[in-house]
């Protein structure tokens, strides 16, 4: 029984995942071959060395600077820079990704705080509705790269440096899913629950405490899970602009500085996976939340 | 007069659409008494739910006279006069049952230690004790349906109003619920205004049955319900409960509702 189940939950749910992995991989092989080839012949040429094929497959994935470093050359730099290294190094991907998480969290706290109260502001209020809503718009056009070192320096200005611009570089970016999120939710509530709240004479305040804010639970988890990965774009983006040396954006204009691709990429795989470690945190508090509120997805 | 509950006089009531105005409600007069149960019985569109709304001022006639326990509707709102059951039990889903029948109190300014002895009391009524735990969704549609009974009980109004509250369940729990409310009826003496799509519903609760028919939304025929107020659910195959159906129905018909 447990047998046939296991293999069911192969069959089913990893099988499909590892065909597609299987799939990258092995396209982003051919490619590392392919795209490094140019460079790796023109250097058989000026040795003048001869080569097969299969030297130049092999030459190919073990290149310092590669165009296209292959996946086993990524997971080396990363298991060399995450469990070789300590914490405390300045080569350590932990203590990058460490500066980086931390002003994601700081900027993605305020702007959940950010939104909610705009949200709150604009559903209670006709006229914050109709003045908030253009400009709250408004502001996710402007592209973030380029506000990103305005916003920095002028806050340098102030005298405010470090963790704070960077982590309202991602605040600017994760307030507008939150406020969108929270308004759609703090209206969701059907006329027949609204008619009930009227028929008790309940006041507004009652009805925002016991009908539209529990309503919009769903829709906050929700935008939290968008606004949390627009919080680490955020942050590394914060990066780049100030010359930062520490963070996850640091590794990439390094990298990029002296082309060392290898850690670029490596540093691109920590984002992504610290990106789906926190979704899936919040994906974790929000069905435990709905659950105990009785709430049925 | 004076000991009419909800008293009615000449009520029109408008609803304004882009293409077409609607008559939901023209000149409809009507008395109901303390302590009586009367059921509003028509097609979709013949304003029985309208007027039921009107008394609970959920809408505004457009013109008209309508006094409840006294007062206008919406006084009658602010004090809290009347209960109301929606055709779906509209629940909270993220509060359980005893939450959901505390909620009107709270909202209400109940101190903290009366709640748990009325929840308790009205949950009694309705036949739930022991599912207080119990979200919403666990509960099959006619205990939700009881809940939200329960629910409008709670804080004692003189009235209860009640737009279709069974016409989502099946005929089997239907029956049972009927059974209990006339029960409760008689218990907590309330006035009750019950809408209904069904004549047999109409006939066993009632004490008076209000016939309506749509396009303009109007009463045809107010029948006093000379069925004795002891009713076994059996009586539904007695000659006066079936001729007391035929009048129904005749007023039905002739109201041109059947088309």
């Amino acid at each position: 029984m447990s047998e046939n189940s296991f293999a069911n939950y192969f069959k089913n749910k990893m099988l499909p995942i590892l065909s597609i992995v299987t799939l990258i991989f092995a396209v982003w092989y051919i490619f590392t071959v392919y795209l490094n080839s140019s460079i790796q012949i023109y250097a058989y040429e000026r040795k003048k060395i001869d080569w097969e094929f299969s030297d130049l497959v092999r030459h190919t994935m073990s290149q310092k600077k590669p165009l296209l470093p292959a996946p086993h050359q990524i997971v080396s730099e990363m298991w060399k820079t995450i469990f070789m290294i300590k914490i405390t190094s300045k080569k350590s991907l932990i203590y990058h990704s460490y500066i980086t998480l931390s002003s994601t969290l700081l900027g993605f706290a305020i702007g959940t705080m950010l939104g909610i109260i705009l949200a709150v502001s604009i559903v209670e209020n006709k006229a914050m509705d109709a003045s908030l809503m253009p400009w709250i718009i408004a502001s996710q056009t402007i592209p973030i790269l380029a506000i990103a070192p305005m916003i920095i320096i002028i806050l340098n200005a102030f005298g405010l440096s470090g963790l704070l611009p960077k982590a309202l570089i991602s605040t600017y970016l994760s307030f507008f899913p939150i406020a969108v999120g929270m308004v759609k939710g703090l209206r969701s509530p059907e006329l027949s629950y609204l008619d009930l709240m009227r028929t008790y004479n309940s006041s507004r305040l009652n009805i925002f405490w016991k009908l539209r804010l529990p309503s919009s639970v769903p829709y906050l988890f929700a935008s939290m899970k968008v606004a949390i990965a627009i919080s680490l774009v955020g942050a590394i983006v914060g990066e780049l602009p100030t010359g930062a040396i520490a963070g996850l954006g640091a590794r990439l204009l390094t990298g990029s500085y002296f082309g060392l691709t290898i850690q670029i990429w490596s540093a691109l795989v920590m984002a992504a996976i610290l990106a789906s470690t926190l979704i899936f945190i919040i994906n974790f508090i929000s069905k435990k939340t709905l659950m105990r509120m009785g709430i049925q997805e | 007069m004076s000991n009419a509950m909800i008293s009615a006089e000449k009520l029109n009531l408008v609803f304004e659409t882009a293409d077409d105005d609607v008559i939901a409600l023209k000149d409809v007069s009507l008395d109901i008494n303390k302590g009586e149960f009367v059921s509003f019985i028509g097609p979709s569109g013949c304003g029985k739910t309208t007027f039921l709304r009107a008394i609970a001022s959920l809408e505004q006639p457009t013109s008209g006279n309508l006094m409840v326990n006294g007062m206008s509707p919406e006084e009658a709102r602010k004090s809290r006069s009347y209960g109301y059951v929606f055709q779906a039990a509209g629940l909270y889903p993220w509060r359980n049952i005893y939450k959901n029948v505390s909620l009107p109190l709270e909202i209400m300014g109940y101190k903290k230690n009366e709640i748990p002895g009325i929840v308790e009391k009205v949950l009694k009524l309705v036949d739930l004790t022991g599912f207080e735990k119990k979200f919403p969704w666990q509960l099959s549609g006619g205990m939700q349906q009881r809940a939200s009974i329960a629910r409008a009980l709670s804080f004692d109004a003189d009235i209860l109003l009640m737009d279709e509250p069974f016409g989502a369940l099946d005929e089997i729990v239907r029956d049972h619920l009927n059974e209990q409310l006339l029960k409760l009826w008689k218990t907590t003496n309330k006035t009750i205004c019950f809408v209904t799509h069904s004549i047999p519903e109409a006939v066993y609760l009632s004490t008076k049955i209000v016939v309506m028919s749509p396009r303009p939304g109007r009463i045809i025929d107010v029948i006093e319900n000379t069925l004795p107020p002891n009713r076994p659910l059996e009586i539904r195959d007695s000659e006066e409960f079936i001729s007391v159906s035929q009048r129904v129905r005749e007023g039905l018909r002739s109201g041109h509702s059947y088309e």
